[in-house]
């Protein structure tokens, strides 16, 4: 088990995040930013249960969070959503199917759901070789409505496989609550027509989030199979630039956003003695310059050219 | 009379639609409330209600397969798909049951249903968001594929697609969802889904295009006239079937073609296209057939997706080439 400083270390990478939410994707013309402020605990909770070698595999929301905190380095990630050569897919990617393969994360995906039976398949591939790894699998609220999730969670269940599941609940599916569309209370009570266990933890806890993870964690790993965890949160933004948050208050916003995770993180830490508020704010100055540098590093960064459009569509 | 864009006149022809016919219903995800991730059904919801303006869970595969239910059961059900990389998952009930029922049954089932989709690049978005896939629905037998390029012919092709008795894949350009405006009565015109439209006559080489890139083959045809080359342009609007009788008209007078789309080359309408040329305008014919066209790659990011897009010197370096023969 992590110590309390690993984690605190964990949060470091939290706090960059928070960060990276800034107006570098209009400059550089980029489209597309589905922002994840709000939701920083979920994903660092859990990755921080992993060993180095395991894996993960994420969604459109988690092009900065998972990234992140699975240790992607900014510079080349910020190249990656600016579309430049140097990133992490070369360019080719962008921040909505970004990959660190060396890294152990292998890809967000822009189809909803999409990325839940490549989740199985991997885990599966890893149980036949007699792999200790393990993968978590990331998806939203909404996409626990594709079919594909059911029938994942079902052969993931029978065949025993090493992946967590693991729900980054924002409440909202675009604009879709989640409780227009789904007749229960919680998304882990899903888990029972699977004969797995299935919890809702409150995602906003970052050191919550990291036990129930880990206990998943030795499940899977031990062969006893897959888990489904609900990680509920909030997603303060809209969903994307051009969301105008027709489906919700700004009360209920405001009320989420007085649920700040990495501002509880910090009191927790400081009420502990963990670290000093000097130090906890210094790692939060600490982060906003690392990614100020990387943006503007990866703002020079040359283009892909068109001359290798056709390249790598095939095996050379 | 109000101008309206592409976009509008697509709520409008549902919003007529659904006026004149208590059988319509639309469903699709945020397509109520939220008035949809493009706002083409804005409006619609406040003013026919939940029950035909439906909120679905985020399920494409199931979406599909219950508007063809609908449609089993004599409602005109118009699905909308958030984007065009997101139809995929639709295809199976498209293709397995949609467009077989009619000749499975010899005609005593059939289904009227509507699949609604924003189409093509442009956007700077990512892959999903980019895609031209109407080449994939034009090969299906049973399916009707309509791509209209203005704001007048998405009125009347919609509500033709609507009306239809048989399942109609709706593509619109998102590019040119807001890209200019025009005065389109909401006077229930249907237009016909078997015609294209001649937009300019010429008779040195003849375009055939449709939906977003309407616009770069008329600014090709209008520099080509600066040279004195006299170019025709056909909006093909009807990807499946095709007008081919139009084409041919007009390639018996030209002897040249270049077709334009944005979709990947191979196996690409224009593809078709050339083939019923290769076999029906053989002798009309004075230059091979030009195609200009996306590469063979998914659609690039937004820094190399311009360059992937078929351009006005891409299409008049073509016209060039067909001009060489005499
Ligand atoms: C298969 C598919 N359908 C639709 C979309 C469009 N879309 C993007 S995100 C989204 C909502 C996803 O909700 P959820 O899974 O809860 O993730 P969140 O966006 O809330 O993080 C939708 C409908 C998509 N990307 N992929
Ligand atoms: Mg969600």
């Amino acid at each position: 088990m992590k110590s309390w400083l690993d984690v605190a270390a964990d949060v470091r990478r939290s706090v960059t995040l928070k960060k990276s939410r800034r107006s570098i994707y209009t400059r550089a013309g980029a489209w597309h930013d589905a922002p994840s402020i709000g939701q920083e605990a979920a994903s660092v909770g859990s990755i921080a249960t992993l060993r180095p070698e395991d894996l993960i595999i994420h969604h459109h929301r988690g092009h900065a969070i998972h990234t992140i905190a699975k240790g992607a380095n900014l510079t080349t990630m910020m190249a990656e959503f600016l579309g430049k050569e140097p990133g992490y897919c070369r360019g080719r990617g962008g921040s909505m199917h970004i990959a660190d393969i060396p890294g152990g994360n292998l890809g967000a995906t822009g189809v909803v759901g999409g990325g839940i039976p490549t989740a199985v398949g991997i885990a599966l591939a890893l149980q036949m070789r007699r792999s200790d790894r393990i993968l978590l699998s990331y998806f939203g609220d909404g996409a626990t409505n594709e079919g594909e999730f059911h029938e994942s969670l079902n052969m993931a269940s029978t065949w025993k496989l090493p992946v967590v599941f693991l729900c980054d609940n924002n409440q909202y599916g675009m604009s879709m609550n989640v409780s227009k569309v789904m007749n229960i209370a919680h998304i882990s009570e899903r888990a029972a027509s699977y004969g797995i266990p299935g919890q809702s933890v409150d995602g906003n806890d970052v050191l919550a989030v990291y036990e129930a993870v880990l206990a998943a964690d030795e499940r899977a790993r031990s062969g006893q199979g897959p888990s489904l965890i609900d990680l509920m949160s909030y997603r303060w933004r809209g969903h994307s630039k051009s969301d105008r948050n027709l489906y919700r208050t700004p009360q209920e916003i405001d009320e989420w956003k007085h649920k700040c995770p990495i501002r509880r993180f910090k009191q927790v830490l400081v009420d502990g003695g963990v670290m000093t508020r000097d130090e906890v704010e210094d790692i939060d100055q600490a982060a906003k310059t690392a990614i100020d540098r990387a943006a503007e590093e990866a703002l020079t960064f040359p283009e892909p050219s068109p001359e290798n459009m056709e390249a790598e569509v095939y095996a050379p | 009379m109000a101008e309206i864009t592409l976009i509008e006149a697509v709520t409008q022809a549902m919003a007529y639609e659904m006026r004149r016919d208590p059988s319509v219903i639309v469903l699709g995800e945020d397509v109520g409330v939220n008035g949809g991730v493009f706002r083409a059904t804005a409006g619609l919801h406040a003013q026919f209600g939940s029950e035909r303006v439906l909120d679905t869970p985020l399920d494409e595969t199931t979406i599909a397969g219950l508007a063809v239910g609908m449609a089993f059961q004599g409602m005109k059900p118009i699905a909308e798909s958030q984007f065009d990389g997101f139809i995929y998952p639709m295809m199976d009930h498209i293709i397995c049951h949609a467009a077989r029922m009619r000749s499975r049954t010899r005609g005593r089932l059939h289904c009227p249903m509507v699949l609604r989709a924003p189409c093509g690049g442009g956007i700077r978005a990512p892959e999903h968001h980019s895609e031209a896939p109407e080449a994939l629905f034009a090969h299906i037998p049973g399916l009707r594929v309509v791509i209209p390029s203005s704001p007048a012919r998405a009125y009347g092709l919609l509500l033709a697609a609507i009306r239809d008795p048989d399942p109609v894949i709706f593509f619109e350009p998102k590019r040119i969802y807001r890209q200019y405006k025009e005065e389109v009565p909401d006077d229930g015109e249907a237009l016909p889904l078997d015609v294209c439209f001649v937009l300019r006559d010429g008779h040195d080489v003849t375009l055939v295009t449709w939906g977003a890139h309407v616009k770069e083959t008329l600014e090709a045809a209008e520099q080509l006239a600066e040279r004195g080359v006299s170019a025709e342009v056909i909006d093909l609007a009807t990807i499946k079937p095709i007008d081919f009788d139009t084409i041919r008209e007009s390639v018996k007078k030209t002897g040249r073609c270049v077709i334009v789309h944005e979709a990947a080359r191979t196996a690409g309408i224009g593809a078709e296209i050339a083939a019923q040329l290769a076999e029906k305008s053989m002798f009309d014919l004075v230059a091979p057939v030009e195609r200009v066209t996306g590469y063979d790659v998914p659609i690039p990011l937004f820094r190399l997706e311009m360059k992937y897009l078929p351009s006005v010197e891409r299409i008049i370096a073509a016209v060039d080439r067909t001009l060489a023969y005499r």
